[in-house]
């Protein structure tokens, strides 16, 4: 009967099933605005005409109303810290090297917060409400997205 | 108004790293077998099932109610399936309770399942978006900023988290199905784990589980037949609000204050942590006990953490409204299954069947589970009584 | 017999590429529009409840994206299910029944434009056996559709004249992603893409998005609005092994129609058949007479947005219904590889 010659071989526990899906992703056609610019080095908003918010980068709506936001707003790269951690987790392949600030930085003149990385300051010195502004990359590595800013720099004599 | 219902059946797993004995159909199954074998009926007393799971990209398994019928024995029934990211665990009972109590089923199969080891969560969470900017933080990235703003606003201690996270494991140690058992634990062992992100230190955050929790929910003539004491669903409530808009309060956030209001309301309780005798609340990192307490009302804003020093909280220090004595999600963690098996031990509870664990003489347990960025919650409250 | 009624349907047109719009950008104008033409606020409605799959766009969390459309704050009572949005309003329906709301908002959405939609559904079969195989779903109904013609259930002619008529309904419906009408003529010299189903016999992939509201009958008559009354709902699935199904046949359809209230005096049908064979199975499970108008939209042959053709089979019957032209109508809803899983809606005029 045993003439299965893998039957010595143990149960089968786990095995690799490998799969490759391809996506063209799309980001939404008020992203289009963000996205051009910031391609230029710029950044653009857009307004709520219900609430007024000025959302960046907007997916689409204001998320309270629940309606289309409308006006781009151009807004400048400085703003504040809104909140922040301080990440040490090692995660495999990161090009990032731990310990680094995480912050949710609101611009100046934008009523939502995006999560991006703080640099040129003590980890320790990061504080709450500390004004900041953006650092680009050259221009000739900008792309569409938010990673043509390396990071957010401290204002210069606004912390202690 | 609705006609009752009752949990009647309660079944789990042995939670661990990999499940490598079982697939996930297995998985599934022992789960909703022991649930069976709690409530003692056979497969066929079972007239729909109702899953739910976290994203179907951990496992790469898309629409798994497809496959898990057969495991299930769900052919030739209605078979449905939940999803509202880390809440779905809760949100999948009450959608089976929904089932009862619109008098079309007598009883309802329940349940959720994480198969973390034959996925890769963190990849399915973060994997890369084009457009946006990859931090590469994981989920606590995304909370510990909410932590920290809470301890700013509230002036918490820094060993309020620590705490947290030696009580749960010390009450995981009383439940031979949890994930961590660690005898040892205490603050020293906590504060001398790796910092992952401020002020979350490894020991602060869930582990990640293989398992599954299943319940047989069924009507009042149901349990009236149930040779178990049925727990009884005195109010279940789920509110969601967008993850991002302006001016959000993000560190107690309104959906989660008036989901509670909400099922308080239909329990009849005025006074959360009088008229509650225990709960089970969704803590992945230790600090949100202290930021839960006060959203749910249990204590006022700034307060909860004082809550956490005093023991209130703590089982073996005899605290008078003991959370998560089950050891919690920050000792068990499949993540699809970990809100409903905060419902499921609300309803062991109420049932005088958490053994170790048992907070006597309860009466009322609150079930409670959130998601997303902190937007998507459930809460089911359970009692020893119909009414 | 229940007091619900459906008092709104809305649906974005079907297109092959909704081109860059995001999950808020297609669910944002059919949320108003089913709210508008009822004349219900946002706030009148007690509970909202969504169907979406993530892995169509390749991104987890369609859904919480998809919470950005609804202006969620205050918070609302809200839920959804990763399946198609007919079983979002299954969800709904139990809840009026157990007394829980008195309306509800569902709303399903797909954009299966930025991927290979065949080869990602062979992601629902089971993970270990079939899904490695990578079988797609199209080459699975294709197997469906031999067994049919094999055991005499179909005839190529017949499977000709599903198409004919989707695509002869469709003309009147401006939502429809394929009009143009086709002839016996040129179906039969058409070439077989995977055998025996030719392009023709499969639905085309669409993007798009659809919303439907339903409030009790009391207060569908208070407002004066018209509605179409909801019989009764229910759905069953069947095994996942095709091996184990007779796979010429669907008890799950035939029997959640009699649970939801199927009788002889039905008019009109609409079907959500992917594949033109699977039409023919249905009428033939459900026991639809010759005098049953099928699809008078034009059914999923001329267009499917996955996770909303079902619902758009039941609003577009209720929309049929509340044009007058029929008294009492079927909706039908699948799931799944070679119709696994099928739910069914009864409805009447009020």
């Amino acid at each position: 009967m045993s003439s299965n010659p893998n039957e010595s071989a143990g149960p089968v526990t786990m095995m690799q099933a490998p799969l490759y899906l391809q996506y063209r992703f799309t980001a939404g056609t008020s992203s289009l605005s963000f996205l051009h610019a910031i391609k230029r080095g710029r950044l653009i908003g857009r307004r709520c005409p219900g609430c007024e918010s000025v959302y960046i980068p907007c997916r689409g709506s204001c998320a309270r109303c629940g309606v289309a936001t409308c006006d781009n707003i151009e807004l400048t790269d400085e703003g504040v810290i809104d909140k922040f951690t301080v990440v040490h987790i090692p995660i495999p392949n990161n090009p990032i090297k731990p310990p680094f600030v995480v912050a949710h930085i609101r611009l100046n003149g934008a009523d939502n917060a995006f999560h991006h990385l703080i640099g040129e300051v003590d980890n320790d010195k990061v504080k709450l409400g500390m004004k900041v502004k953006a650092v680009w990359r050259p221009e000739s590595e900008w792309d569409y997205g938010l990673d043509n800013i390396r990071y957010f720099k401290p204002l210069g004599g606004e912390h202690d | 108004m609705a006609n009752h219902a009752a949990v009647i059946g309660v079944g789990q797993v042995k939670y661990q790293t990999q499940r490598d004995d079982v697939s996930i159909a297995g998985l599934v199954r022992e789960a909703a077998q022991n649930a069976l074998d709690d409530a003692q009926l056979e497969w066929s007393d079972i007239d729909a099932v109702v899953i739910g799971k976290a994203p179907d990209m951990f496992e790469g398994h898309m629409m798994p109610e497809l496959y898990l019928a057969d495991a299930l024995c769900a052919t030739n029934k209605p078979i449905l399936r939940v999803h509202t990211a880390g809440s779905v665990g809760g949100s999948t009972a009450i959608v089976a309770a929904s089932h009862v109590q619109s008098g079309v089923f007598e009883r309802v199969l329940t349940v959720a399942y994480e198969k973390q080891s034959e996925s890769n969560a963190m990849w399915a969470l973060s994997s890369k978006q084009p457009f946006a900017t990859h931090l590469n933080a994981g989920a606590g990235g995304f909370f510990a900023p909410l932590i920290r703003e809470y301890i700013q606003r509230s002036n918490a201690p820094a060993e309020v988290g620590m705490q947290v996270a030696v009580k749960d494991r010390l009450h995981a140690l009383r439940n031979p199905l949890a994930h961590l058992h660690m005898p040892d634990i205490d603050l020293a062992t906590v504060e001398a784990s790796p910092m992952l992100w401020e002020p979350l230190r490894f020991l602060e955050s869930c582990p990640s589980s293989d398992g599954a929790c299943a319940m047989i929910i069924g009507s009042e003539r149901a349990a009236a037949a149930s040779p178990k004491k049925p727990a009884w669903i005195r109010g279940t409530a789920m509110r969601s609000e967008p993850t991002n808009f302006a001016g959000r309060e993000q560190v107690n956030p309104q959906a989660g204050i008036d989901c509670a209001k909400d099922v308080y309301r239909q329990a009849g309780i005025q006074n959360p942590r009088k008229d509650l005798d225990t709960a089970e609340i969704y803590v992945p990192f230790s600090w949100y006990e202290p930021m839960w307490l006060e959203n749910l009302g249990f204590c006022d804003i700034g307060e909860g953490w004082k809550l956490t020093l005093e023991g209130a909280t703590s089982l073996p220090e005899g605290g008078d409204i003991p959370w998560n004595c089950s050891g919690g999600v920050l000792s068990t963690n499949p993540i699809g299954a970990s809100g409903m098996i905060r419902f499921a031990e609300a309803a062991q509870q109420v049932r005088g069947l958490a053994g170790d664990y048992q907070v006597e003489g309860t009466q009322l347990a609150l079930g409670h589970a959130y998601g997303g960025g902190a937007q998507f919650f459930s809460m089911w409250v359970v009692g020893a009584e119909k009414q | 017999m229940t007091d619900i009624a459906i008092v709104s349907y809305a649906q974005a047109p079907m297109v092959r590429d909704a081109g860059c719009a995001n999950e808020v950008e297609l669910i944002m104008p059919v949320i108003n529009e089913a709210l508008q033409a009822c004349g219900l606020a946002r706030t009148d409605i007690d509970f909202v409840c969504s169907g979406s799959a993530d892995y169509l766009q390749g991104a987890p969390f369609a859904f919480v994206a998809g919470v950005d459309a609804l202006g969620a704050f205050p918070p609302i009572k809200e839920s959804h299910v990763e399946m198609d949005a007919a079983w979002a309003l299954y969800e709904c329906y139990l809840k009026m029944l157990a007394g829980d709301i008195d309306s509800a908002l569902i709303y399903g959405f797909g954009k299966s434009s930025p991927g290979n939609l065949p080869e990602v559904l062979s992601l629902q079969l089971d993970p270990y056996y079939l899904q490695p195989l990578c079988p797609d779903s199209v080459s699975l109904a294709a197997l469906q559709a031999r067994a049919m013609l094999d055991a005499g259930r179909c005839t190529r002619e017949q499977m000709n004249e599903v198409v004919i008529n989707s695509r002869r309904q469709a003309q009147k419906n401006p939502r429809a992603q394929l009009r143009k009408p086709v002839s016996q003529e040129q179906l039969q010299a058409e070439v077989d893409w995977i055998a025996p189903l030719k392009k023709s016999d499969c639905c085309p992939i669409s993007d798009g998005a659809s919303a439907l509201v339903i409030c009790r009958e009391s207060q569908a008559r208070e407002m004066g609005l018209p509605y179409a009354r909801v019989v009764g709902m229910d759905h069953r699935i069947e095994s996942h092994m095709l091996g184990f199904r007779d796979l010429t046949d669907s008890p799950s359809a035939r029997n959640a129609a009699k649970s939801a209230g199927l009788h002889n005096n039905i008019e009109a049908a609409e079907l959500h058949a992917p594949f033109s064979h699977q039409e023919i199975l249905l009428r033939q499970s459900l026991g639809l007479s010759e005098n049953v108008d099928i699809n008078p939209s034009g059914g999923a042959l001329a267009g499917n947005v996955m996770m909303a053709a079902g619902l758009d089979r039941i609003g577009s019957m209720a929309a049929a219904i509340l044009r007058g032209d029929y008294k009492f109508g079927l909706a039908h809803a699948t799931s799944g590889p070679c119709l696994q899983q099928n739910l069914v809606t009864i409805l009447e005029a009020a």
